[in-house]
């Protein structure tokens, strides 16, 4: 065994096919392109099938990874999208959009001394090819139950929730304000990183199991939860996600030109308005863009004003390389598209021009002072740093709170002091009788996987409630 | 699904009324309210404000004025062609109370806007002086409507075609100035609403005003709304449509409504050329 891990470790890791960065730096089309089975084969091959697997540990719900690996080297595709399903709803989203390194392979024991196994490219490919090659058949249903759920949003958890008690047996349907399914799925993260296409066949699986889709529905506003349970439902499921813009509080925010990046990249992604005119939604074109913020969303944000024309895009940041929350993946692909990092950068005030639109932002250089609350060293402004960049863009990417929409309206639920839903840690329940709540409208924004992983929870605690009691 | 069940030219080619199939919505909504309408797959989310809802039939009703691509689409739909997508009730209901003397003023299809607040401000006891208003007599809409929604209906035309030769603030100043006006409505073009709230302020009359910055989703997520009201920020799709009139910056707000001009000119022009080629 020892001997045969040695060996292992000498292979590389089997990178996966990409896009050349100077082309795709102008187009809309996935970045990285697909292992061959091939190479996925080969991957797999690299997995030690270790007895105490350190990655499950990593993995937010637990996903059999040397099983599933193991199942795929042996060449059966079918049962190893049946053991990633198991776990994970969504593994064609997971595999691409997870932070794997700071999760599943952060942790694989290949990583300690070289490079840890693809386990998001390899769980990606079980799931492309099972959409592409599969046989699209359903999972087994129990019998019906008679008792109805509804869930409101349609974003990563509140999609799990609805499959995980349609094969149970119960009646879901889904209500979603906006006129397309999927959450941040479709309206947020871009096609060149996740395609439209696969949230949309997602979805439609959920659809052909019996799940009722209803868009343009904003509960709250075009129906509140006690009207819902007067119409017959029996439980509820809150997955709305944290929708709410957060600015900079700095003067001149409302100048033309500055866009949340909720803004920017629901114009792009949900509304194509990056096919524009070809469709009616404009979009702003930048030629010098400027984006706050250096998560994943201000990633997205950066390369799609890449891919959109801009001459120039920076990312400005008050903290160093090193804090910067994105997957490390984004920010390497953002850097190698020809994005600018500005660290240590922080935004004081907008300039804009008499007809109000914005043409540049004063900054101040920063340093990395004591450690805050956070644990992440606290960015000091340095004294007569100011500096002006030059910009008639700017999209504000600095974090997004819980939207009020629906609690406002629902005083049964208590909320924290920051907006969010209370609900308990370990099943979901909200302080309102017969209602769920799980996502980034608990959590704050997270990830996927960590809101499919409470929808899950929920839905256990759901069915068990539609067949045991509150 | 969202069909056109009436439709009706207010002002030739310029000014439409449409009738629309949506009980969920005609059930919940409230004067004031808006809702968000995209007629196909490639569509705008356009927000337009309810000028008349019907629960037991299940209908609402919009009238809007033909500006750009988007609302010379909808223009050119016809009875039985459906919106593929129709959201709403959005925004705050208007807050009715009964304080005694009202001004109502609307100016181009802001009276339709404005006509559901009169009524329900003339329902509940008070004394509405509506004053309307139109560039020419071709424009003016729902006067008979706001006729019936009102105790006294004044009409103003920017050529003197119809009723008094002029703008609606000056009919508005007249009225003030016979004293005891409680409250003043002013929905319509956004220079309008700014001239009405430096009146207004002047008279030390309360003053509401209806804001129609450009939107997408209307539901609080994307602050695409924001408008600046006494200083502080807010988003008009949720925090409004309707704001103290006299703490609203007006001038931020007509730069925010340019923000696309040149694309939306070149989207209508296109738009035309191909419609008028078929
Ligand atoms: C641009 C961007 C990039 C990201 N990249 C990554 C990434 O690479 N990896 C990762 O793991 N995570 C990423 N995230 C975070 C991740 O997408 C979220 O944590 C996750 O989507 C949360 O899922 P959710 O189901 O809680 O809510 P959401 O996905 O936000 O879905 C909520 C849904 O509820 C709907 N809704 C809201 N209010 C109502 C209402 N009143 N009535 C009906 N429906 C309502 C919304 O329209 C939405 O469709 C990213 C987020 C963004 C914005
Ligand atoms: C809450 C709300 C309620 C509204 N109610 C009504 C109504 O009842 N009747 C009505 O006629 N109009 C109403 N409007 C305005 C209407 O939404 C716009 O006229 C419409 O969006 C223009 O779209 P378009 O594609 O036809 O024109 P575009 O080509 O997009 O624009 C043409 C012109 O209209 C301006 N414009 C663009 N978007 C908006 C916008 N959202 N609001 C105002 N002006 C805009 C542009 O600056 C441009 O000058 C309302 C707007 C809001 C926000
Ligand atoms: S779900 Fe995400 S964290 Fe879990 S194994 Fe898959 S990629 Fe890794
Ligand atoms: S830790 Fe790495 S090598 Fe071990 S089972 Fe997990 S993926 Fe395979
Ligand atoms: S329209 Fe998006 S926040 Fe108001």
């Amino acid at each position: 065994m020892a001997e045969k891990a040695v060996n292992k470790e000498k292979k590389g890791r089997i990178p996966m096919p990409e896009q050349d960065p100077k082309v795709r730096a102008r187009n809309f089309l996935e970045v990285p392109t697909g292992y061959t089975p091939k190479m996925a084969q080969e991957e797999a091959s690299r997995c030690l099938q270790c007895k105490k697997p350190a990655c499950v540990q990593g993995c937010p719900v637990g996903v059999d990874i040397p099983g599933f690996i193991d199942l795929l080297s042996q060449g059966d595709l079918t049962g190893a999208i049946r053991n990633l399903w198991s776990k994970n709803a969504l593994p064609a989203v997971c595999g691409r959009v997870c932070p794997q390194e700071s999760q599943c392979e952060g942790q694989c024991i290949l990583g300690k001394k070289g490079e840890a196994v693809a386990i998001g490219n390899l769980e990606r490919f079980c799931a492309d090819y099972e959409r592409e090659n599969g046989t699209g058949e359903l999972p087994p249903k129990a019998a019906p139950t008679g008792k109805k759920v509804a869930v409101v949003g349609s974003g990563p958890s509140g999609l799990t929730v609805a499959g995980d008690l349609i094969v149970k047996g119960h009646d879901v349907t889904i209500f979603e304000a906006f006129h397309k399914p999927g959450g941040v799925l479709v309206y947020g993260i871009p096609e060149f990183r996740l395609p439209k296409a696969i949230v949309a066949q997602e979805v439609n699986f959920l659809e052909r199991l019996g799940v009722k889709v209803v868009c343009n529905a904003v509960v709250g506003k075009t129906v509140s939860l006690d009207e819902l349970f007067e119409e017959g439902f029996d439980a509820i499921y809150i997955g709305v996600g944290a929708g709410l813009p957060r600015f900079m509080n700095i003067p001149g925010e409302n100048l033309v030109g500055i866009l949340s990046a909720n803004e920017y990249l629901t114009r792009a992604n949900l509304m194509k308005a990056y096919k524009y005119p070809e469709v009616d939604t404009p979009i702003p074109l930048g030629k010098n863009v400027t984006v706050l913020g250096a998560g994943n969303v201000a990633m997205d944000a950066a390369r799609t004003a890449m891919r959109l024309g801009a001459e120039s895009v920076k990312i400005v940041y008050r903290r160093s390389r090193e804090e910067m929350p994105a997957r490390g993946a984004e920010i390497h692909h953002a850097e190698e598209e020809g994005i600018e990092l500005f660290l240590l950068t922080n935004p004081t005030k907008y300039i804009g021009n008499d007809n109000g639109r914005l043409i540049g932002m004063e900054c101040l250089k920063m340093e990395l002072g004591e450690p805050d609350a956070s644990g992440r060293r606290r960015p000091v402004a340095i004294k007569g740093s100011e500096f002006e960049i030059e910009t008639d863009l700017c999209i504000v990417a600095v974090g997004s709170g819980a939207n009020p929409l629906l609690t406002a309206e629902t005083p049964k639920i208590q909320l924290n002091k920051w907006g969010n839903i209370h609900a308990d840690e370990k099943n979901g329940k909200t302080t309102m009788k017969g209602v769920w709540a799980g996502g980034d409208i608990v959590t704050g924004a997270a990830t996927v996987i960590l809101a499919m992983g409470a929808g899950r929870q929920a839905a256990d605690s759901m069915h068990e409630y539609l067949t045991l009691g509150w | 699904m969202f069909k056109i069940v009436r439709r009706e030219e207010m002002a030739e080619g310029t000014v439409i009324l449409n009738e629309i199939e949506a009980p969920l919505i005609a059930k919940k909504a409230k004067p004031g309210q808006f809702i968000i309408l995209k007629a196909n797959e490639e569509g705008e989310r356009i927000p337009l404000t309810m000028a008349e809802t019907n629960p037991e039939k299940g209908t609402v009703t919009i009238i809007y004025m033909v500006v750009g691509k988007s609302t010379a689409l909808f223009r050119d739909m016809k009875v039985g062609d459906v919106f593929q997508d129709v959201i709403g009730p959005l925004g705050k209901a208007t807050h009715i109370e009964k304080v005694g003397k009202v001004i109502c003023v609307g100016g181009g299809t802001g009276v339709a806007v404005l006509h559901p607040i009169t009524r329900a401000l003339k329902e509940i006891g008070n004394d509405v002086t509506c004053i309307i208003g139109a560039r020419n007599k071709s424009l003016l809409i729902l006067e008979e409507q706001m006729k019936a929604a009102s105790n006294d209906l004044r009409i103003c035309t920017d050529d003197g075609s119809y009723g008094h030769h002029g703008f609606v603030t000056e009919v508005m100043k007249e009225v003030l100035q016979q004293g005891d006006v409680k409250l003043v409505v002013g929905i319509g073009p956004v220079p309008m609403m700014k001239a009405v709230s430096n009146i207004t302020k002047e008279f030390n009359v309360p003053t509401m005003v209806s804001l129609n910055p450009i939107m997408v989703d209307g539901t609080g997520m994307c602050g695409g709304c924001r408008v600046s009201v006494g200083g502080e920020t807010k988003f008009a799709c949720v925090d409004g449509p309707e704001f103290d009139g006299h703490l609203v910056d007006y001038d931020e707000l007509i730069m925010r409504l340019r923000a696309y001009q040149e694309e939306e000119k070149k989207c209508h022009s296109d738009y035309c050329t191909i419609r008028d080629a078929k």
